[in-house]
């Protein structure tokens, strides 16, 4: 489908990693109002499809930029480095030293006397951790060193895992 | 507030051109259906002036004896031929009831297909049968009430709703005659039928986050939305479409059970009584503190503390669900303004307090819990049907459950998250696991959980024809699109070679759209000629849609956008299609060339959407200068 050509195009904003989310939300609700399907619920069905096609497109455009680790890859992949296609593993040690830590502290967590704050605390300091490699990200990208921007997307998977599996420990300390 | 519009003398719009469309609640105890008119949304009651229609169907011999308020008089007389709470049923195979243990008195009767019919008087019937009875029946209240056809209905669904419930209602609808707009989530119906997005909302721009708590017969929900003025934007869901006000009642009756110390398997008879039993007690202690219970000879007291003790863990099982929808929508449970109450079962005041206790506020529950589900969907029907301008109103759903793919090994590869919004297209490529292997079993499966085991399969097909090639090099694009119902197309695609599969996905427990077929001629006392007629006149509309469409298209943009052939080209195939349009009566011609239309005509479409996605946000960026 023509639309997509580039999911930054389709929002009318540039292709950087700086985004200003209340207009990307805006320029998102904007086009939903005329493109959603229920919108096009008196026409034909080809331009019903046409529509869910159109909105799924938007949809999923939106999800990539609002997210900062899928907007990073893509950002990446418009430079041609495609992170679905080769994996890469980044060979920092001190990074890698202090996942492993960070990493045990969360399996430790259970065995704490209070889990609940342990995590919390925890938490914090996954989210600070997830901040600087973004900071990172951002440095690299803005002056054109892919590969270095690259080695950064690489933690930042590694630090969306981690916080999305203290969230997962979260939920199950919730239950108990 | 808006003018109201009066046509020019003379002028007047024809009484036909007013659609007629309803909201339907289809309930698990009651269902309600519900039309816009004079602006406001109005429940539309039986003959006797009552609102609900008990959820309930009554076979005999013959067929349906009666639907309803007089099906619900035969529960304890005739129970097995007295289907009750068919909802829970819904897209659901024959393991699954064996799951919901003997919470259903019914005897039931395997099918080839895995889909379980119930064995009654009359031969074993499916669940979406049944629902087809109730749902025929809120039609006839509808028709009456317009003195005549009823042009679209949109029906709702828990939001927890799978794959396959949702299939199963649309083909429910299908089998009752009844057009489907959209598949609506309910706790989204309620939200609109409460106006929340524009409500104490001075500042256009500004945002609210709300809770709908929805706690039905038989279904629990959870959503969390995102209000700003007109837009519903879900942000979450979550429940459980197994757990309700049913739940509340069994558990009761375990309890009585066990006090009056029977001990054999209850007969149906037995089994009713307690449930109603159950049920009264439960509503009794909504008023008072104890209540004296008389059942089968002998006396009992339950107070409300006992109560309590009996249905705490089911409505802490809700509350976990809230955390988890609550974390999902990535916000903190102090963020959200307001808490709405929905379903029958909230009117037990245990069920509010708990969510007080959580939100730590007051929860709102100013509307009927019953009707405004209904009343919801009805706003919604009026703006899909074309009566209502849409400019001033948009709901972005979000699917509850992720879809998958089973890989190696039997585990599950998700393909599109829980939780994304609808409409959502997402593919990915697989490969093969064999040298020279040429066929590929794709299986397409629903849920959270990694193992294929623990997830619901939705659907098994395979794409043959690949080249054979060293194992791994093949790339087969697996393409899966959730239209805005949460309905699920797949296709596949070897990329090399071009071969093609694909399949809209009919659930394992549904009906096939030969049985759909077959149902509805036989529900006709003419089947073929009806058949062919309401064929034909669907086509028909059709034709009109896209003649008016594409005219409207070609005099605004055809000169910009096609080349003088194309345009020609067009414009004669148009001609055509109205010809064929006033003198044909062969549906399938006037498909087949509206049909060659749509797809000679689908670059130009695309090129018209491109010209507007610009022309909206320029739009928008005037605006936003004219803020400044």
């Amino acid at each position: 489908m023509s639309i997509a050509k580039n999911f930054f195009e389709i929002f009318s904003l540039p292709a950087s990693w700086e985004i200003d989310h209340s207009v990307l939300d805006k320029k998102f609700r904007t086009l939903q109002l005329t493109f959603h399907p229920d919108r096009y619920a008196n026409k034909n069905d080809f331009e019903k499809r046409l529509a869910v096609q159109t909105a799924s497109t938007i949809n999923q455009a939106y999800e990539t930029l609002s997210s900062p680790l899928l907007r990073a890859q893509y950002l990446l992949k418009l430079e041609g480095f495609d992170a679905d296609q080769e994996s890469h593993i980044t060979s920092d040690g001190q990074f890698l030293m202090q996942q492993m830590v960070l990493r045990e502290a969360l399996s430790d967590v259970k065995d704490c006397a209070n889990p609940k704050d342990a995590l919390v605390s925890l938490s914090i300091e996954a989210q600070q951790a997830a901040a600087k490699i973004q900071a990172d990200f951002a440095q690299y990208f803005n002056t054109k060193e892919y590969n270095q921007a690259f080695d950064a997307l690489a933690k930042m998977q590694f630090a969306c895992k981690f916080v999305s599996d203290i969230s997962s420990l979260e939920a199950e300390l919730e239950e108990l | 507030m808006a003018l109201l519009q009066i046509s020019e003398p003379g002028q007047s719009p024809q009484p036909h051109q007013r659609k007629y469309a309803v909201g339907i609640d289809l309930g698990t105890t009651n269902s309600l259906v519900a039309t816009v008119r004079s602006g406001s949304a109005d429940i539309l009651p039986d003959e006797q002036g009552r609102n609900l229609l008990p959820s309930v169907v009554h076979y005999e011999t013959e067929g349906v004896s009666c639907v309803g308020y007089e099906a619900a008089g035969h529960n304890s007389s005739d129970p097995l031929n007295t289907l009750t709470s068919i909802k829970r049923l819904m897209g659901r195979g024959i393991g699954d009831i064996k799951r919901l243990g003997n919470s259903l008195p019914y005897d039931f009767a395997a099918d080839d297909g895995g889909m379980p019919k119930i064995k009654t008087a009359h031969g074993p019937v499916s669940p979406i049968q049944v629902s087809a009875e109730i749902l025929r029946k809120l039609a006839g209240r509808a028709e009456l009430a317009f003195e005549g056809m009823l042009d679209g209905a949109v029906i709702t669904v828990p939001a927890y709703f799978d794959e396959a419930q949702r299939q199963a209602t649309k083909d429910a609808a299908t089998l009752a005659g009844i057009k489907v707009l959209r598949l609506l989530n309910e706790p989204t119906a309620a939200a609109i039928a409460y106006g929340l997005d524009a409500e104490e909302n001075e500042d256009t721009s500004a945002q609210r986050l709300i809770a709908v708590y929805d706690l039905g017969g038989g279904t629990f929900d959870i959503s969390i939305l995102r209000l700003s003025k007109g837009v519903f934007e879900v942000l979450a869901t979550g429940g459980d479409s197994a757990l309700g006000g049913d739940d509340l009642d069994h558990a009761i009756a375990n309890w009585l059970c066990s006090e009056l110390g029977m001990t054999h398997d209850l007969d149906p008879v037995e089994q009713r009584v307690l449930l109603e039993t159950a049920k009264c007690a439960k509503e009794e202690l909504t008023e008072s503190d104890k209540v004296e219970l008389d059942i089968l000879d002998a006396k009992l007291v339950l107070t409300k503390d006992q109560l309590h003790e009996l249905v705490d863990s089911l409505i802490d099982q809700t509350l976990s669900a809230c955390k988890r929808a609550i974390r999902d929508a990535g916000v903190k449970i102090n963020q959200i303004e307001e808490v709405v109450l929905v379903g029958g079962s909230t009117r037990m005041p245990r069920v509010g307090q708990k969510v007080a206790e959580l939100f730590d506020r007051q929860p709102k529950c100013s509307l009927d819990p019953d009707l405004v589900v209904a009343m919801g969907a009805a706003k919604q029907a009026e703006v899909l049907i074309g009566n209502k301008s849409a400019d001033d109103m948009l709901l972005l759903d979000v699917i509850p459950l992720s879809l998958g793919i089973e890989t190696m090994g039997g585990l599950t590869e998700k393909l599109i998250h829980r939780n994304t919004t609808i409409p959502v297209a997402k593919a990915q490529e697989f490969t093969t696991f064999k040298d020279g292997q040429t066929a590929m079993s794709i299986h397409v499966v629903q849920g959270d959980r990694e193992l294929v085991s623990d997830c619901r399969s939705l659907a098994r097909f395979e794409l043959r024809g690949i080249p054979p090639m060293v194992a791994g090099s093949a790339k087969i694009q697996v393409s899966y699109q959730v239209d805005a119902d949460g309905l699920l197309n797949v296709s596949a695609r070897e990329l090399s070679s071009g071969v093609e599969s694909s399949i809209e996905v009919k659930p394992s427990y549904g009906l096939t759209d030969n049985e759909i077929t077959q149902m509805l001629q036989d529900s006709f006392s003419h089947a073929r000629d009806d058949m062919r007629l309401r064929a034909l006149r669907e086509q028909q509309v059709e034709a009109d849609r896209m003649l008016e469409d594409l005219r409207a298209a070609i005099d605004k943009d055809g000169e910009s956008l096609l080349d003088t052939t194309e345009l020609k080209c067009l414009q004669v195939a148009l001609d055509e299609l109205q010809v064929l349009r006033e003198s044909c009566d062969d549906h399938r011609q006037l498909a087949n060339q509206i049909e060659s239309i749509g797809k000679s005509s689908e670059d130009f479409a695309a090129r018209r959407m491109d010209v507007s996605i610009k022309q909206a946000l320029a739009g928008l960026s005037l605006d936003e200068a004219l803020d400044k």
